[in-house]
């Protein structure tokens, strides 16, 4: 299926977002993760179901003010 | 001595990470700036670069507590998340609460923030909001749950100091108790020490230290106006006056003419 993973196309063959998540090679890193808008925290990614089409952001610490 | 959601911090300057020529120059002016606080945030990360991991390891090793934005929100929800997910990655329940109302100026859209405020601080946050210096809004934004205030003191990034020195002077005034934060538009450091004497509590500052010149030095010299404003306010400052008032005595002037 294919999923938006902060705004660029993925063709992928994984059910849960941990297992995206580790198929892109975010296994260890330190991110947050939203699916469609909505906060997923960490220890509910294994859980989280993807669909065809479904927007995932992966965000992690940068300089702010 | 002042509390942040019941925490003191070691100095009344607040430091923004971003916009350094290095992370090393970074690191040199959260130290030569004394910091009490650096303020961070988030962005997408690429799973090659690793980017963020490096950040956060920087800033980690400095010491300085954090206080995670949701910089570039405009709306309700996209803050609600950013929040969230800071949480989760910052390992702190502070967040500058930024919901942008305008474009060009960044101002703050006061509606938004208020609510994303109350449902924030319902979720345990503790929010520092990025407001207007809008009375009715900073009493919403106190009966939303917030035990800070940070009002502008000029758009973001555009170094123009306090614009509106009756409107800080009236916040304060009105909530003598809440610890409040100047946060936005600080050019250089007589600004910084202008909020101190008004008796604010704290400022925070990115643009004017990251891109000066020399942002170390300019760090150092942000930090002393911040100390030498504070210490000016606890001081008690003269009233200002319309008309001359000789300060060498008058009596036993010699008659000469």
């Amino acid at each position: 299926m294919k999923i938006l993973v902060n705004e660029e196309v993925h063709d992928v063959g994984v059910a849960t977002l941990d297992a995206l998540l580790r198929e892109l090679g975010y296994g260890d890193a330190c991110v947050a993760t939203a699916v469609d808008g909505d906060f997923v925290a960490a220890a509910r990614r294994g859980a989280r179901q993807l669909h065809d089409g479904c927007r995932v952001e992966i965000l992690a610490p940068m300089q702010g003010g | 001595m002042t509390l942040f959601y019941g925490t003191p911090l070691s100095s009344r300057l607040m430091l923004g990470t971003a916009q350094y020529p290095s992370p090393e120059i970074l690191a040199e002016a959260v130290r030569n700036a004394n910091a009490g606080v650096v303020t961070v945030s988030l962005r997408r990360e690429s799973a090659g670069q690793r980017a963020g991991q490096a950040f956060w390891n920087l800033i980690r090793d400095l010491g300085v507590p954090v206080l995670p934005n949701t910089a570039g929100c405009h709306s309700v929800r996209e803050a609600v998340t950013t929040a969230q997910m800071a949480r989760e990655v910052f390992g702190t329940d502070w967040i500058k609460l930024e919901v942008i109302g305008e474009s060009d100026t960044l101002q703050p859209d006061m509606f938004a923030l208020v609510e994303a405020a109350r449902i924030l601080s319902e979720d345990g946050f503790r929010v520092f909001p990025y407001m207007t210096e809008d009375l009715v809004g900073a009493e919403r934004l106190l009966r939303a749950g917030c035990e800070v205030l940070m009002p502008w003191g000029a758009p973001i990034g555009s170094g123009k100091g306090l614009n509106n020195l009756f409107g800080l002077r009236a916040l304060r005034a009105h909530f003598p108790d809440i610890p409040m934060v100047i946060d936005a538009g600080i050019g250089v450091p007589s600004h910084a020490a202008q909020a101190m004497e008004l008796g604010y509590d704290a400022v925070l500052i990115n643009t004017a230290v990251a891109r000066a010149g020399n942002p170390v030095k300019m760090a150092r010299a942000f930090g002393m106006a911040v100390e030498a404003g504070r210490m000016a306010y606890i001081a008690d400052p003269m009233e200002a006056r319309d008309m001359a008032v000789p300060s060498t005595p008058t009596i036993g002037q010699a008659v000469l003419a």
